[in-house]
């Protein structure tokens, strides 16, 4: 199980309390946290499932680097988080 | 005749409502602080619609039954997925990608098609919803047609749908207009599409090209409800006008101080009659002489008033965008906003115009509340 943390900015929009989510990488725990709460994805997804451009998710304080298939692995116990990139101001 | 204005901002939707004359107050608040691109009231059912863009999380729509009070979010049109190893580039070089950047038309279907909607987007595609927003569809017809990718970004980075005209003798003829990227006509609810631009001029391609139809930075298309034959075009090099359907369109060189700007409205009911803002044209983009004007043509572009009481004509800088100009039902009442947060109404057709807010975000879209 991961720990997954949503950014603050997103709960105005749609209400993503953190929470414990099964997976072996980026994708699997996304998908676990969505079929939850199914209207969060389009605000951290595009309509083809790669992350938007202005968001970024760190695993244990990286960086995932496959931002289309969202691939990265994430280890038991890891730390997921889920946030706007500075680029998009 | 409306007493209830739509006004989408950088920072939210505005409900104007008319107390009486020359007293339009914002009555409600909706979205504060997200920028809301655009909005839409349908007549048919009451429902109200508005686009938001969230910058990091994507664009929304939500639709209101409630005339404001409450908002649920729906579905937005999203693109198909590129076949594999396409990699598609527009007229200028730019790669184009398939996804909703920005939606930038939205339009009720006819009263026999309760429940569907259209929608413009960013980069250059058309939907169609037939269930009051629950799914879209692409309009595979256009998106489709070998001549799109010709198409480029005029204000923006890509192509965009902004303006669509359902002709009111038939509900599968349509007209579209697309910054950049001409005016299309559909007779066949959208399977098949034609570029009709003859007498168009792009003064900013190389001269070979300049009549080129589908290279035309159409800034905003309306059409008549009454002679669906006439068509207005605000055109990024001036202003013209078709009496046959775009078999030809007629260039107006004289129009008040300029013939650059964005927004166009026609008259309900008389064909002859049309609006525009100007401004000094596109390297600068101010009105002419710090002065805010409102141009009118009431025969047809032969000549055309230029109204500016009560519009500020000293030191004002509002540009007026392609949505923020606004006409209602009767023909008399007209409001438009500005970048600089200023909105005005008249009610009798310009010749007298009424401030009704000063200090509203930038404003992107106006529309009368049928």
């Amino acid at each position: 199980m991961a720990h997954l943390v949503f950014t603050g900015n997103l709960q105005r929009h749609v209400p993503c309390p953190p929470g414990e989510y099964p997976g072996t990488c980026v994708a699997e725990v996304l998908e676990a946290a969505f079929r939850e709460r199914p209207m969060a994805r389009g605000y951290v997804l595009d309509e083809h499932g790669a992350l938007r451009h202005h968001m970024v998710v760190f695993v244990d304080g990286t960086a995932v680097s496959d931002r289309k298939r969202l691939g990265d692995p994430v280890g038991p116990g890891a730390e997921v988080y889920v946030m706007q990139a500075l680029s998009g101001g | 005749m409306s007493d209830r204005v739509l006004v989408s901002t950088r920072k939210g939707l505005f409900t104007v409502d008319r107390r009486k004359l020359d007293q339009w107050e914002i009555a409600r608040t909706s979205f504060l602080g997200d920028n809301v691109s655009l909005a839409l009231a349908d007549p048919r059912d009451g429902a109200w619609y508005a686009a938001l863009d969230h910058g990091h999380f994507g664009v929304k729509l939500h639709r209101s039954e409630d005339q404001g009070a409450t908002w649920t979010e729906i579905a937005v049109p999203t693109y198909p997925e590129a076949p594999e190893g396409h990699v598609e580039k527009d007229w200028m070089g730019r790669e184009v990608p398939w996804k909703l950047i920005r939606i930038w038309a939205l339009e009720a279907g006819p009263a026999s098609r309760p429940g569907e909607l259209w929608a413009g987007t960013l980069p250059g595609g058309l939907f169609r919803s037939k269930d009051r927003g629950a799914t879209w569809e692409l309009l595979r017809g256009l998106w489709d047609h070998p001549d799109r990718i010709r198409w480029s970004g005029g204000g923006a980075d890509y192509a965009g749908l902004h303006s669509i005209c359902i002709d009111p003798r038939n509900p599968d003829w349509m007209a579209v207009g697309v910054s950049t990227g001409g005016v299309w006509f559909t007779r066949d609810a959208g399977a098949t599409w034609e570029c009709r631009g003859e007498g168009l001029r792009a003064d900013y391609v190389p001269p070979g090209q300049a009549q080129d139809p589908v290279l035309q930075d159409v800034h905003r298309l309306a059409q008549s409800q009454v002679e669906p034959t006439t068509f207005w075009i605000q055109h990024h090099n001036g202003i013209f006008v078709t009496r046959d359907e775009a078999r030809h369109w007629e260039e107006l060189k004289e129009a008040g101080p300029s013939i650059f700007g964005f927004p166009v409205v026609t008259h309900p009911k008389e064909p002859a009659t049309a609006w525009f803002v100007p401004a000094i044209k596109d390297e600068r983009r101010i009105p002419v002489g710090g002065s805010v004007a409102v141009t009118r043509t009431r025969d047809g572009g032969r000549t055309f008033d230029t109204l500016r009481e009560g519009l500020p004509q000293v030191h004002a800088y509002d540009l007026v965008y392609r949505h923020a100009l606004a006409i209602d039902g009767s023909g008399d009442r007209l409001a438009f906003g500005s970048t600089t947060g200023n909105l005005w109404v008249t009610e009798d057709g310009g010749d007298r115009w009424h401030a009704v807010a000063g200090h509203l975000p930038p404003i992107y879209a106006v529309t009368f509340v049928p």
